[in-house]
């Protein structure tokens, strides 16, 4: 069975996602702003003759029609970094800010970790932890080539992860970018759809509940936490949030995307989750010719440290 | 007892943790690690980079002469897989920046950058040797730059010797790309 058929009683428009799903998607490269602004990206894009494409919601995005993100000057100097453009989803939801202590919980191949970290303008410390070691080493290779200075990378299991060796015991914020069955990414990658199994999707989603518990005793209380697959599977996305809600203390609070995005679903297959789940976004290729993609952001319970909150003071 | 004893308590680089170098040549323990005054003092003498550029950020060491440059909080030592960056080699006669290190701060340099031509740039960055007789500056490692969207832009390091500059791009760095006249 193709894994795509049983999401279509969830889509408004199930041939409209059927044939997204099945169009190839362009190379997309995200500007490390630290190292140029936009338009200088789109300055030597023009000197060399490389064709790119605005993409409309995120002005720190090019399509490049031609492909080979890599082959280029803008590439060779660390501006720009290979991205599909719904992966720069849940960087903008966790929002982090320069000076804070944050956790990328599986950061592997290191797109969301320097972005982070481009976010933070380089300061304060960013925890790049991943279980693979072997997909750590192009973790490290991505944030030496854009030049990241504020990574510490760890190789832990994120379900039992331990601050010890770090300078905090807690983070201001934390990205659970999770592992998943990946339909969303069928676009560039068919192959993930033949090799889907609902064994797998069990499995999966209990690590899952792992991971998004131990990022939330993790982070610090008022912080935030970033959840996001690239699957379209309840058991993977709405199921593992209502099981955290329940587990942990933390709320999931409602943000904006900058593109069309679907709420979370409240009953599946016989289940039901949290009402609060509907807060989280679905994103469908067929709405804004993307990947497919799932991204909650929550909040972390109890009262937020003096002068740590999203709410200190700020001198006048 | 033995006067081996003392020595087996002296310090020893250990290639499993990150240590944060001693401050200046008087602090220090590890025989042969570089200090931070050093790292500073050598970023100034040998490309004009000022040591203002790096305040804020701290340097460590994990392996036989490797520093890694950081902008964040760490414990020392550090038992992690990386922290910040490899930024320079020490621990040999001529010590070396990584490529990275010039690319993230080569803006900074002054004096031993050599600006190269459209096509000089695309054989450097492929990682090719090429014949520059026309430098009349120093031997040894150089910061390359060329101009891009109107700017100069550090590319990487080289290695000068015999009027020749040698790319010491890493491999998996390396890229064929167009000559942008």
């Amino acid at each position: 069975m193709n894994p795509l058929a049983r999401y279509e009683p969830l889509v408004d428009d199930a041939a409209a996602f059927r044939a997204a799903c099945d169009r190839p998607l362009p190379s997309v490269v995200r500007v490390n702003e630290m190292a140029a602004s936009p338009a200088r990206v789109r300055e030597a894009f023009d000197e060399e003759g490389v064709a790119y494409e605005a993409v409309e919601w995120h002005d720190g995005l090019f399509r490049l029609p031609d492909g080979n993100p890599g082959g280029n000057w803008p590439y060779v100097h660390g501006w720009t970094h290979g991205q599909e453009e719904v992966s720069v989803l849940p960087g903008l939801a966790l929002d982090p800010r320069p000076g804070e202590r944050v956790w990328d919980a599986c950061a592997a191949p290191g797109s969301k970790t320097t972005q982070i970290a481009d976010a933070m303008d380089d300061e304060g410390t960013v925890v790049a932890n991943d279980n693979n070691l072997g997909r750590l080493s192009a973790l490290r290779h991505n944030a030496e080539r854009l030049g990241i200075t504020n990574a510490i990378v760890t190789n832990q299991d994120a379900r039992n992860f331990s601050t010890k060796p770090l300078a905090f015991d807690e983070f201001d914020r934390a990205l659970v970018d999770a592992p998943c069955s990946c339909e969303g990414t069928c676009r560039k990658n068919p192959d993930v759809v033949d090799q889907w199994t609902l064994d797998h999707v069990h499995g999966v989603a209990g690590i899952q509940k792992g991971i998004l518990a131990r990022a939330v005793q993790a982070t610090r209380p008022g912080g935030t936490v970033v959840y996001s697959t690239c699957t379209f599977a309840p058991e993977e996305n709405e199921a593992v949030l209502d099981h955290v809600l329940e587990a942990e203390d933390c709320e999931i609070v409602a943000f904006d995307l900058p593109l069309d995005a679907a709420p979370g679903v409240t009953e599946w297959e016989g289940e039901t989750y949290d009402e609060s789940v509907t807060r989280a976004n679905r994103i469908y290729p067929h709405h804004n010719d993307t990947g497919g993609f799932f991204c909650a952001k929550l909040r972390v319970g109890g009262e937020a440290g003096d002068g740590t909150g999203d709410d200190e003071e700020v001198a006048a | 007892m033995s006067d081996d004893a003392d020595s087996d308590d002296a310090p020893t680089n250990d290639g499993q943790q990150f240590d944060r170098l001693p401050e200046t040549p008087d602090d220090r323990e590890v025989e042969g690690r570089a200090s931070r005054r050093e790292v500073l003092d050598w970023f100034e003498e040998r490309f004009g980079i000022d040591a203002g550029v790096f305040e804020g950020y701290s340097f460590w060491e994990k392996g036989a002469g490797k520093v890694w440059i950081f902008n964040g909080e760490a414990t020392d030592p550090s038992e992690v897989e990386a922290i910040g960056m490899t930024f320079l080699r020490t621990r040999q006669e001529h010590w070396k920046p990584t490529s990275r290190a010039a690319t993230r701060f080569g803006y900074h340099a002054t004096k031993n950058v050599i600006e190269l031509d459209p096509e000089q740039a695309a054989t450097f960055a492929a990682g090719d040797d090429q014949d520059l007789p026309e430098w009349d500056g120093d031997w040894g490692y150089l910061i390359a730059t060329h101009e891009i969207a109107g700017e100069s832009a550090p590319i990487g390091v080289g290695l000068y010797l015999y009027d020749e500059l040698r790319s010491v791009v890493p491999k998996g760095s390396r890229a064929d790309l167009p000559v942008v006249a």
